[in-house]
């Protein structure tokens, strides 16, 4: 285990040593920042001040070890805009941004368990069909649109939950509900086949002949093997989802989170802010994949003895 | 498995005629959508009965026809700067369409090539290039299109460069996996005793036993490209206006809800069209073309 561990380890680190350097060196593919930023209506004077502030004169590799060695002392520099350090409006911003996110995981896995194990139980039926439809229309409807149909509906017209903010727990409905829909739909899909595959298995068969009742075979034995799968698949695919759908629904919410904060950056030309925002994100898909790796291997014997062997 | 089986001669309407008679409903219903909205995109211009740019202020905000306020001629109502929804729409509709096409493509040419030659070439350059898989799976695509646009500006060649590297991987990968278990067929042996090289091999072997699981993916993507294209734009990191985008009328109109909510609903329903019509033409693909699920 440790091992295995050891190299979840080496391979986070090195992905995130690529993503740092493709990063730097994109952000410099553009030219001079300064100039992008602040255009013409500034004096001479104060732009090679702030060229030589952000050190844009020195050679590149030079920058990129500077770049690197932020990483050691964490000294990241200042916002273009805010004049404050990138890393303390970076790191404010990750609390709501993780808030939101557990919210819409604790929704998915609510909702998407229990239905996938539902379409998996009945799949001839039309329960399971009707199961499988919805989801299948879920993964179809963009969650912007379903954020902003949402506003419509239940803001404006029924008056009855605030549109932007996250002061108080009715805030959170509409912002979890756009961002698990897309969640619920591909995690129904993956429960269902996963519970598919595992209905059909001999330990089954054996469990309800000893005269198990039909819920302790489905949960005990049939969700126990089928939540291994599940996990991985979190790992993969959710992270990535997640990541991607708290952009665009902070922005449209105004979530003070990270993914808010990347679109402003983004649309204001805030490199310095950009630059960090992305890789805290990308650390953080990495290390949740990671730690999402280690869990399948601790629950899933036989991974972690065929790595081990080397294989 | 997907060799290339001699198919009967068949004209293609009486394909298309075969392939409809045995689809079932919701199918037809994504057949039927699909074609109307490719058909209206295609003759975008000749349908818009105003000019999608035009601005009228003495006829802001307008509502559909059949609301009060509403404006002959103005089927669908007018935006915030008196300009025609069903116009606006419809060049949306154009654009959205031909950028994801364009996106797709380029996605496929290009992790498609990296892939093939992963897969043929293997060593060194296999290595390399599935390590930059495994690193862009590792991050999500939408924060690099974020910081794409970011630097390099949200022109037209950007917007086709950034959407064409959305999904790359996923051809790299598939391409390669697949390039990998045909190396080992007997039919690529004989190719290669024949003396045939490996560009040969890569062109006349190869590809055409790849074909299929290609064009799946390509259904797939597509719609993916859809949503990252209306999401930008929605942002408003995508095409810049005056420019109707379908993701940008649902971005600024946004603002318009409370008072003009039909500003929003026109494009976000054609939005939610494409994407439903590709994901169950993209299924259906799928299906059709892995023989494991035919047999169930």
């Amino acid at each position: 285990m440790l091992s295995y561990a050891l190299r979840t380890l080496t391979r986070m680190a090195i992905t995130f040593f690529v993503i740092v350097t493709v990063v730097f060196f994109a952000t410099r593919l553009s030219g001079n920042a300064v100039d992008f930023v602040v255009g013409d209506g500034i004096t001479s004077e104060d732009r090679e001040l702030l060229i030589s502030y952000y050190e844009l004169d020195r050679p590149l590799f030079t920058q990129y070890l500077a770049f690197l060695k932020s990483f050691t002392d964490g000294q990241f520099g200042l916002s273009f805009i805010e004049r404050r350090p990138v890393s303390d409006i970076v790191l404010e911003r990750i609390w709501p941004s993780a808030q939101l996110l557990l919210a819409a995981m604790t929704l998915t896995l609510l909702v998407s368990i229990p239905l996938g194990i539902v379409a998996a139980i009945w799949r001839d039926s039309w329960i399971g069909s009707a199961v499988m439809m919805v989801a299948f229309l879920g993964y179809a409807v963009p969650n912007f649109v379903l954020a902003v149909l949402m506003m419509l509906i239940f803001s404006y017209w029924l008056n009855w939950l605030p549109v932007v903010g996250n002061g108080t727990a009715l805030h959170f409905i509409m912002p979890t509900i756009a961002m698990a829909g897309v969640l619920i739909a591909a995690l129904t899909r993956f429960t269902r086949n996963a519970m598919l595959d595992v209905l059909g298995q001999d330990f089954m068969r054996t469990a309800r002949a000893k005269g198990l009742s039909e819920g302790h075979v489905i949960i005990k034995h049939g969700l126990r093997n089928a939540g291994i799968t599940i996990l991985s698949v979190i790992g993969l695919q959710v992270a990535g989802i997640a990541a991607a759908g708290s952009v665009v629904i902070e922005a449209i919410f105004s979530w003070p989170g990270i993914g808010d904060l990347l679109v402003s950056a983004a649309v204001r030309r805030d490199y310095p802010v950009l630059q960090f925002g992305v890789l805290t994100v990308a650390l953080a898909v990495i290390v949740i994949n990671a730690l999402v790796d280690l869990a399948y291997a601790w629950a899933d014997p036989r991974l972690r003895h065929t790595v081990k062997g080397g294989n | 498995m997907t060799h290339s089986v001699a198919v009967p001669a068949m004209s293609l309407p009486a394909t298309a005629y075969r392939l409809w008679r045995g689809a079932d409903p919701i199918r037809k219903v994504a057949i039927l959508i699909g074609v109307m909205l490719v058909v209206l995109a295609i003759f975008a211009p000749l349908i818009a009965p105003f000019d999608p740019n035009a601005q009228s202020l003495i006829s802001r905000l307008r509502p559909p026809l059949g609301f009060e306020r509403a404006k002959e001629g103005y089927l669908l109502g007018t935006d915030e700067l008196g300009r025609d929804v069903l116009s606006r729409s419809l060049h949306g509709l154009q654009l959205t369409l031909m950028l994801a096409g364009l996106g797709a493509t380029l996605g496929l040419l290009f992790g498609g090539t990296l892939g093939l030659l992963a897969g043929v070439v293997g060593g060194r350059t296999e290595a390399t290039v599935m390590a930059a898989v495994d690193t862009q799976i590792a991050v999500p695509f939408t924060l690099v299109a974020l910081f794409l646009l970011a630097i390099l500006g949200s022109s037209i060649e950007v917007i086709v460069l950034v959407l064409g590297l959305a999904g790359w991987e996923q051809y790299a990968r598939i391409v390669r996996g697949e390039v990998r278990r045909l190396m080992n067929m007997p039919f690529i042996e004989a190719a290669r005793a024949a003396g045939a090289g490996p560009l040969r091999i890569a062109r006349h072997h190869l590809l055409p036993n790849i074909v299929s699981p290609l064009v799946v993916q390509f259904t797939l993507s597509l719609s993916n490209i859809v949503l990252l294209e209306s999401t930008l734009s929605f942002l408003g990191l995508g095409v810049q206006p005056p420019t109707a985008t379908l993701g940008a009328m649902v971005g600024i109109g946004r603002d318009y809800m409370p008072s003009a909510p039909w500003i929003v609903v026109a494009p976000a329903m054609m939005i939610l069209f494409i994407t439903f019509a590709v994901q169950i033409l993209g299924d259906w693909l799928r299906d059709g073309a892995d023989v494991r699920l035919r047999a169930r």
